[in-house]
């Protein structure tokens, strides 16, 4: 049997089976997190030699800094898709991860900040890492801004798309700048092919990574079905949801 | 261990609790925010779907 996946390119496809991948995902991301949080707090060591408990924060920290990066990576993968193919739902993929992609840029910001105060003696420092990680939380802003500012949906996907684009380049910079310059920041402890961590802790944040990820597609799955609805609005399919809604 | 040293963190407490508590209310706020959004979308749309009936009944009276 032959599946067509160009089929749920189109929005009235689409919408129906995104309705049913949400609640997977989400039960996915809450077992994931629960399994995250207990490897974290109780199968991780206690403390580190250097750090004491407040290593902990790695468990969140990491899994947050990784998911902002990736998400605007697959983000910019759905902005290019949408440019070269001029698909609808491209553009609205990618303007539904921008919100929980800047959400995760900003958690890590955040969670950086207060693990630097007690390992650093400070909340911030201008060096490489911190700063790249800082202008992807604002080109992230940038994207959703751009995307509200303009009224027509496709040149607002125009102009996004582009954008994203030209912003992917921040990512390489925010993974290599630990190699790159000399910084406050440690160098990565996960290689592709090696792993300076405790088996624990790995599982600990590959499972919290596993969370956010699960998490992340069942919101912007749900976001991309509002637009959807917002987009689609004066369409034949539409109006019979909008029926059978009411009928029930 | 207790439980008062458990949560103390070896006192780092604050930095990490904070981390974790900050983590999971930007989650419940994206997810109230969404379910908000979504609702508010919903009724727009069903008004305008009523709407639009209402003129093609109209126009076929």
């Amino acid at each position: 049997m032959k599946i067509n996946i160009f089929k749920y390119a189109a929005p009235a496809t689409f919408y129906p089976l995104a309705g049913k991948m949400i609640p997977w995902f989400m039960w996915a991301a809450a077992l994931l997190g629960i399994a995250g949080l207990y490897y974290s707090f109780f199968e991780a060591p206690l403390a580190d030699y250097q750090q004491g408990q407040s290593y902990k924060i790695m468990f969140i920290h990491v899994p947050t800094a990784w998911m902002s990066m990736f998400i605007y990576v697959v983000m910019a993968m759905w902005a290019a898709s949408g440019l070269i193919w001029n698909t609808r739902l491209s553009a609205m993929m990618a303007k539904s991860l921008a919100p929980t992609g800047a959400l995760f840029a900003f958690l890590a910001l955040v969670t950086g900040a207060v693990w630097g105060k007690p390992t650093w003696g400070t909340w911030w420092v201008w060096d490489a890492r911190l700063t790249s990680e800082l202008i992807l939380f604002f080109l992230y802003i940038g994207f959703i801004a751009l995307g509200a500012a303009i009224e027509d949906p496709r040149r607002a996907a125009k102009a996004t798309g582009l954008l994203a684009l030209v912003g992917i380049v921040n990512v390489p910079i925010i993974y290599f700048s630990v190699i790159w310059w000399s910084t406050l920041h440690q160098p990565p402890s996960l290689k592709l092919n090696e792993s300076t961590m405790g088996v624990e802790m790995l599982i600990s944040i590959l499972l919290m990574t596993l969370c956010f990820w699960s998490y992340t597609i069942g919101v912007a799955l749900s976001r991309v079905r509002t637009e959807i609805l917002q987009r689609e609005s004066k369409t034949d399919w539409v109006a019979a949801l909008v029926q059978e809604g009411e009928k029930k | 261990m207790s439980i008062a040293e458990a949560l103390d963190m070896g006192r780092y407490s604050v930095y990490v609790w904070s981390c974790y508590g900050l983590t999971l209310f930007c989650i419940i706020v994206e997810l109230v925010w969404l379910k908000q959004h979504r609702k508010m979308v919903w009724q727009r749309v069903c008004r305008m779907v009523r709407m639009t009936k209402r003129q093609k009944d109209e126009a076929q009276v």
